[in-house]
């Protein structure tokens, strides 16, 4: 079998099995995908179309296979019947391939016994053939001896034969009848002719048959062993034969039993017969006789038995001696030893008698030819067989055992790819599971914060409120700044926690940010007192916001301030000498101008050195491309893009630290942490707010020299028209600020060395209301005689330079002391760290100065300082310009507001408040009744509603109020519509902000959702109501301040 | 007793009423909210917050008696007198009032039958209080003393 067989055969088996495991896997799928008529549907499409079977079947399988897929997903009882459904398909195919490899053994083994079989045919065959040829031969020869001697013996007379020729002619032909060992003559001899014959001999007729049994070892007694025939009616004595066969010279062939059955056979047939096998005489081994009659004339073909009879002149035999002869020819052939050869004498079928071979085969494997030896009485057959066992069909075995093993990898690949994604998805499940608990977990955690930073709120808010009532109490400025301080920080605690509740938040992806109006000065300095004391001694910090940044810009406060202290705080960590500096510009202004930043980097506010700032936004978007393209995406109708630097000259972050700054709870190294403090989430929080604020955040950093953080935040601007805001700005800068503090119109004069320092101290002084001029040196100073002759009110010295040379401030001390004694002659203020400061207070100091002005500057505490020193009175102390409840009682004044509450309490105590800050207050002690009261177009700025009411409650109420307020708006004519009048918009949409003492977020959000604009908390908190009112009225035009 | 022992007086015994936690700041801010247009807005509050708290107080009473109680109705009573409570700056009537509430959303019979014991008890002291908080007030403008800062 040649190995392409088995590839084709393999290759059908295969296109076969394919087949049936589509069909298989189909019918397992459709069995539970489908139900009962898919299988029958599969079925019918299996018999009908037998063409395109393979492809259908393909698509059905994969088809079924996405089935199974989506089945599989769909929940944990498919789920099983998926891992069953494999299951079986991976026994089915073991099953498939076991019995593939069987066929295809049995199929290769069978395949080869055939051509053993074959093998054993065709030498049987040969052999068969060989031996008949010989015998053939032999036999045509002892027939033409059987001529020869008609011829020459009974032909002539005398005869020309005689014992001695016979023997020597037969001895010199032997070579032509190989397979005869021996050839007699035996003659016809009647009764009446026997003495005669006798006689002419010399010899008496003997007998056979009486010694056949007997061994005869030795000729010398062949003579006196065989008897005298007795009477027969004929014989047939031997007169010639060939030496070998000698001794049976006058023994009577008739008398002998297979002798005298073949000579009368022979007569009668006239053609050579045969006897069967038997021993022979003297050598006692097996042979067979053939004989010839040898007639007195040619006799025609058809001749009677009886003419042939009497015909007859004598016998011809041939002794065969057919194991020796056998075994002669065999091995004349090749492959003799591989089988075994039988011949055997068939005539009679129930008694085969074997004329050749011995049985020593184990092999079961047989092969029977016929022989003919031309005697159509004696039936002879060879057996041939092979003398080993068939081996073993190795081929088979292997290729079967091959078949299976790669059945078997394919299967355990396949099962294995299925436990593995079962376990795979039995893992995404259980993870599933666990990120569920997780996000519970999650949620139970925000919930806890929720509730705890909710505890701590309100005592936190006992302390604020406390901190209010002693800031309208009779305090001194400092007393007020003080006071100022702790609430900055207790109201920074407060957000601290909102900032706690906002990483919930963040991570959720829920954060919103406000729109309200404030003062990033003011903010600034919030953030800079409330650094002050945790600065070190040798840090500076300082702030300076550009001009063109206008006073009043919407935005999150809150969120605004978030960002600026955590990138201050994060500095203040890691600077230990040096300053912080934070400043604010206008995008524009910073893109616009280039050159100056050089010089910021040579000289520094404290003349350490910084990083180039710029570097930190050169990858922001907003510089790469053009920057109005930011604006599209703003949510102001006016923005304005804000830049805020925070540079430092501290440790600066590691290289390898730097990529993942603002990664959450990443800190350079664990030890900062235990070091600074921190939980690292600070830049993070940052990161997100900032791109809240469409902004961007970067930073440069150089180890050992200081890091300068820098982002973007796009604002509303506090005032529509640009024009009109800076006017406005400048205004309110210059007259609300000076009427508060009362420096308007003074003059100052800062000596500093540093320009950016002068600028800082320059930047506070103007928003003081103070002109300002800087002279970088006391030289200068005191060599400048028309110092003296200006009108100046102050001198500002820089802590450095008085520590440098305080013998020339005392000389200018004293100049300033008299220079004119008609006027109040020039304070001097010493501007110092605390460092400084300590020892400042030991050095000398009167009426004049030096005063300490404490750094970090910022403007409530500059005024203070300045207005002690000054002597300027406290005709400011009370007024607090930026209180919320001034503000609150601008924005309220003469609004007409309306309250729905159902509790006659809590309405009296709203309306009390509400009148307090000078609105028009109405009273609804229900739903309905407001619903009546509100009927669009509204003639109410704004109403406060209680959520939780019999009847109605406060949502269904603002839900009715809307759907008339939405009916109405769609019967007006449309210019009405159009018409930009803010008077016209409030007539069809009223604020209604819910009243309620649950502070959680959600209920903002639901209130929101509801058609609500917002929530103020019950009882009223000053500044949540400012906060959320000034959402309507900060713009309204209509409001006389 | 002249007017500045009365004042002292009142200020000592506003701020027991803080400390022991009768009152909250709230009705500090009530009284931040009294000003020459309302000379007895504090008053005027307070009584209306006695009226309906003695209203309420009945109508829970009653709601409990019954064989069937109407929790709802009960939390909704309750939530008037929690926000009046609240509104005044009643703060010991409020957290009762929470309490109450606790149990009614539990409906717990005995607890709400307790708690209101506790209301009630919360209420009268509280009234009690304020009676004699207004009584030093009424006093002190009798004799011509100025109030005290709130």
């Amino acid at each position: 079998m040649s190995l392409f067989h088995v590839l084709g055969f393999g290759l059908k088996v295969g296109h076969l099995v394919w087949l049936l495991c589509c069909s298989l896997v189909s019918l397992l799928s459709n069995n539970w995908v489908a139900g009962d008529g898919g299988v029958m549907g599969t079925k019918a499409s299996f018999l009908g179309d037998g063409g395109k079977v393979p492809l259908n079947w393909l698509e059905k399988f994969l088809g079924n296979v996405y089935k199974i897929h989506q089945h599989y997903y769909q929940g944990s009882g498919s789920k099983k019947v998926g891992k069953t459904w494999w299951r079986k398909l991976f026994f089915a195919w073991i099953m498939v391939w076991s019995v593939i490899s069987l066929w295809v053994f049995w199929g290769m083994s069978s395949q080869a016994a055939d051509k053993r079989k074959e093998t054993l045919v065709s030498m049987c065959d040969e052999r068969a053939r060989m031996l008949q040829d010989q015998f053939n031969v032999s036999m045509n020869h002892v027939q033409a001896m059987s001529i020869l001697i008609s011829t020459f013996h009974h032909g002539k007379y005398p005869s020309a034969i005689d014992q001695a020729t016979f023997a020597r002619y037969t001895e010199r032909t032997a070579f032509e009848r190989p397979l005869t060992s021996g050839v007699a003559y035996a003659v016809k001899v009647l009764h009446s002719e026997r003495e005669e014959f006798e006689r002419q001999q010399g010899w008496k007729i003997k007998r056979m048959d009486a010694h056949v049994q007997k061994p005869v070892h030795k000729d010398n007694y062949e003579a006196e062993v065989y008897e005298l025939s007795p009477v027969q009616e004929e014989y047939a004595p031997v007169i010639f034969a060939q030496d070998t066969i000698s001794h049976i010279i006058s023994l009577d062939m008739l008398s002998g039993k297979e002798d005298r059955e073949n000579i009368l056979r022979a007569r009668d047939s006239g053609k050579g017969v045969l006897t069967a096998p038997f021993r022979l005489l003297k050598t006692n081994s097996l042979g067979v006789i053939l004989t010839f009659a040898v007639y007195k004339k040619d006799l025609l073909p058809n001749a009677t038995p009886e003419d042939r009879i009497k015909e007859t002149y004598g016998y011809l035999g041939g002794v065969f001696h057919i194991e020796s002869l056998v075994e002669k020819l065999l091995q004349q052939l090749a492959s003799k030893q591989t089988i075994v050869v039988n011949v055997y004498d068939i005539t009679n079928h129930s008694h085969p008698i074997s004329m050749y071979g011995s049985d020593v085969s184990y092999d079961v494997l047989e092969h029977v030819s016929s022989l003919n030896f031309g005697d159509p009485f004696r039936m002879h057959e060879m057996r041939c067989r092979f003398k080993l066992r068939a081996p073993l069909p190795w081929l088979a075995i292997f290729t079967s055992i091959g078949i299976l093993v790669i059945a078997l990898l394919i299967g355990h690949i396949f099962y294995a790819t299925m436990n593995r994604i079962a376990k795979v998805e039995d893992d995404f499940y259980k993870m599933m599971g666990l990120k569920k608990r997780a996000e519970d977990a999650d949620v139970a955690k925000s919930q806890f914060l929720a509730t705890v930073s909710h505890e701590i709120r309100t005592p936190m808010n006992g302390v604020l409120g406390m901190l209010h009532m002693l800031m309208d109490t009779n305090l001194d400025i400092t007393q007020q700044d003080y006071v100022r301080t702790a609430q900055a920080s207790g109201k920074a605690l407060v957000s601290l926690m909102n900032e706690v509740l906002d990483q919930a938040k963040i991570e959720s992806g829920k954060i919103e940010l406000e729109a309200v109006q404030f003062d990033v000065r003011s903010i600034l300095d919030d953030v800079l007192s409330l650094f002050s004391g945790k600065s070190q001694d040798k840090v500076e910090l300082a702030a300076f916001i550009s001009d063109k940044v206008p006073s009043a810009i919407i935005g999150d406060p809150g969120r605004f301030r978030q960002i600026i202290t955590n990138l201050v705080g994060n500095s203040i960590k890691f600077t230990e000498r040096g300053h912080i500096f934070v400043t604010v510009h206008l995008v524009e202004e910073v893109m616009s101008s280039v050159e100056p930043e050089m010089e910021l980097s040579r000289n520094s506010l404290s003349g350490y050195p910084v990083s180039d700032r710029r570097r930190s936004w050169e990858k922001f978007r907003t510089f790469n491309q053009d920057g109005s393209n930011m604006r599209f995406s703003s949510p102001f109708s006016n923005p304005i893009s804000l830049i805020v630097s925070v540079e430092d000259t501290g440790v600066g972050i590691p290289l390898e630290a730097q990529a993942r700054v603002f990664t959450p709870y990443m800190q350079v190294r664990p030890s900062i942490s235990r070091t600074h403090g921190g939980t690292g989430i600070g830049l993070s929080i940052s990161k997100c707010l900032v791109g809240l604020m469409n902004g961007e955040i970067g930073f440069v950093s150089t180890p050992k020299v200081g890091s300068t953080f820098t982002f973007t935040a796009v604002f509303g601007n506090g005032c529509p028209v640009s024009g009109e805001c800076k006017s406005w700005q400048v205004n309110r800068r210059s007259v609300a600020v000076d009427e508060s503090y009362g420096f308007h119109g003074m003059n100052a004069l800062v000596i500093d060395s540093r320009p950016i320092r002068a600028k800082v101290t320059r930047y506070h002084l103007q928003r003081l209301g103070i002109c300002v001029q800087v002279l970088s040196d006391m030289s200068h100073v005191l060599s400048d005689t028309s110092i003296c002759n200006m009108k100046v009110n102050m001198v500002l010295v820089e802590w450095e330079i008085w520590d440098k040379d305080p013998s020339s401030l005392a000389i200018l001390r004293d100049r300033l002391r008299n220079t004119a004694e008609s006027r109040v002659p020039p304070k001097l203020f010493i501007l110092a760290n605390s460092a400084g400061s300590m020892r400042m207070s030991s050095s000398a100091s009167d009426a004049f100065g030096p005063f300490v002005l404490m750094k970090p500057l910022r403007v409530s505490m500059m005024a203070a300082s300045l207005q002690r020193a000054m002597g300027i009175g406290n005709k400011t102390s009370n007024c607090n310009g930026d209180s919320p409840s001034v503000s609150l009682r601008n924005l309220l004044q003469g609004r007409k507001i309306l309250i729905v509450d159902d509790n006659r309490v809590n309405l009296r105590v709203a309306e009390g408040a509400l009148k307090k800050y000078g609105a028009d207050v109405v009273c609804a002690g229900s739903g309905k009744e407001a619903i009546s009261l509100l009927k669009p177009p509204h003639n109410f700025d704004a109403c406060f509603m209680d959520i939780q009411m019999p009847d109605k409650d406060g949502f269904e109420t603002t839900k009715e109020i809307r759907q008339m307020e939405r009916a109405y708006r769609d019967s007006l004519p449309l210019e009405d519509l159009f018409s930009d009048s803010r008077d016209q918009s409030s007539k069809w949409h009223l604020p209604i902000l819910a009243m309620t003492a649950d502070v959680i977020h959600a209920t903002h959000e639901k209130c929101l959702e509801k058609g609500m604009n917002g929530h103020v908390s019950k009882p009223f908190e000053a500044e949540q109501l400012y906060r959320e009112v000034s959402r309507f009225f900060h713009s309204s035009p209509d409001q006389n301040e | 007793m002249d007017a500045l022992q009365l004042r002292r007086q009142l200020i000592e015994y506003t701020a027991e009423l803080f400390s022991e936690g009768f009152l909250d700041e709230q009705f500090t801010q009530l009284q931040q909210l009294q000003d020459e247009n309302n000379p007895d807005f504090v008053v005027e509050v307070v009584s209306l917050f006695f009226q309906d708290s003695e209203r309420l107080l009945n109508e829970l009473a009653k709601s409990l008696s019954q064989q069937e109680i109407d929790f709802k109705k009960m939390d909704a009573h309750v939530h008037q007198l929690k926000g009046s409570s609240s509104s005044v700056g009643a703060h010991r009537v409020q957290r009762s009032c929470i309490s109450f509430r606790d149990f009614c959303n539990a409906k717990n019979v005995e607890g709400c039958l307790e708690c209101l014991q506790k209301m009630k008890h919360e209420y009268s002291l509280v009234k009690d209080k304020l009676e004699t908080f207004f009584d030093l007030e009424q006093q002190l403008s009798t004799t011509g003393g100025s109030p005290p800062p709130p």
